[in-house]
């Protein structure tokens, strides 16, 4: 928060207050979208992992759902990279 | 200070290259080789006698085959799916050696870090998928696509929408977004801590450790480009997989 104040302070002109708030808010931007799909992953991994332990024959079908699962959940996450490359750079 | 001298490029220019010719970069270049490659390899495997034990090109190709029937067809779409095999080794074939040259040293490119090849991909997956779905299905593919077997009959505006919008627009979406996506970010963390590591060692500074520290950037660097050399596997592998979804669900819908 302390660059929002020195934002304040500073007496920049429309397009640089733009910019600035361009570069605060997409280092935002990814950084939320990152939390959830991280969670989600460890979560999901982690399952999978009992999963196989527990019934290792069945380690192949687990495998395959888990990834599935992964590119699902980490779609998320990716759509943020994406804002922040094109809202930052 | 390092913070002054260090300046990271413009998006444009970590991603772009002058033309070779007119209309051709090296994206295209990559792009083409990787299907020539595809190609040969597997017609060269195709030539030798199949009687004997394979080894060399045939054994290489013989693995790739199983590893798409056994670890994806089988998985996804049972013994009716098989007939899919050549499409699913073309498609994983061809994003994995388009994947591959972000770590190969002077390419340092992956071609699917632009929009354009994976966008390209997912549409013809789109198409794919859909014209299985009518071709098993007829016109009921229509209805079996927005509501599932099983939605209770008030339900059926609310779930017509979300699988339809799911369905047809957000997959071809994702399909290429999670491709490009991957490739971008770890293309762009491979140009950042190659840029660090350069900028330490070049630093004009006063302070000794400052320059032996470029170590630490080069291990990330090194770290990454092995990790890199998974996720190519792993993208292409993944986007291979949910075709094979879809195209699943598109000629079963019981599943």
């Amino acid at each position: 928060m302390e660059a929002l104040a020195h934002l304040a302070a500073a007496s920049l002109t429309g397009d640089e207050t733009k910019k600035a708030y361009a570069a605060l808010s997409s280092g935002f931007a990814y950084g939320l979208a990152a939390i959830g799909p991280g969670i989600g992953i460890g979560y999901l991994v982690g399952k999978s992992v009992e999963a196989m332990a527990r019934q290792p024959e069945a380690a192949g079908m687990v495998r395959t759902t888990m990834f599935l699962g992964i590119a699902f959940t980490e779609a998320l996450a990716l759509i943020g990279f994406v804002v922040f490359i094109l809202v930052g750079l | 200070m390092l913070a002054e001298s260090f300046k990271f490029p413009l998006i444009n220019s970590i991603l772009r290259w002058k033309d070779l010719f007119s209309t051709f970069n090296k994206v295209a270049m990559i792009a083409v080789a990787a299907s020539l490659i595809g190609i040969v390899v597997f017609l060269l495997a195709g030539s030798k006698d199949g009687s004997k034990a394979p080894k060399g090109v045939r054994n290489l190709a013989e693995s790739t085959v199983e590893f798409i029937e056994n670890g994806i067809v089988m998985q996804t779409m049972g013994k009716d799916g098989l007939g899919w095999t050549p499409f699913l080794l073309s498609l994983f074939v061809f994003i994995y050696l388009c994947n591959a040259p972000g770590i190969i040293p002077i390419l340092q490119m992956p071609a699917t870090a632009r929009m354009a090849i994976p966008l390209f991909l997912a549409l013809l997956v789109w198409v794919v998928y859909n014209g299985v779905g009518f071709k098993h299905q007829g016109v009921k593919y229509l209805t079996h696509t927005i509501w599932p077997p099983g939605v209770p009959t008030m339900l059926k505006p609310l779930v017509g929408l979300i699988e339809f919008v799911s369905n047809i627009i957000v997959r071809p979406f994702s399909l290429t977004v999670r491709l490009f996506a991957n490739m971008l970010a770890g293309h762009i963390l491979l140009v950042t801590f190659a840029l660090l590591t350069q900028s330490l060692i070049t630093a004009e500074t006063k302070q000794f450790m400052l320059k032996p520290m470029a170590i630490l950037p080069f291990f990330m660097l090194v770290f990454l480009t092995a990790f890199e050399v998974l996720v190519a596997f792993l993208q292409a592998y993944i986007f291979t997989i949910l075709t094979a979804v879809y195209i699943g669900g598109a000629a079963h819908p019981e599943h």
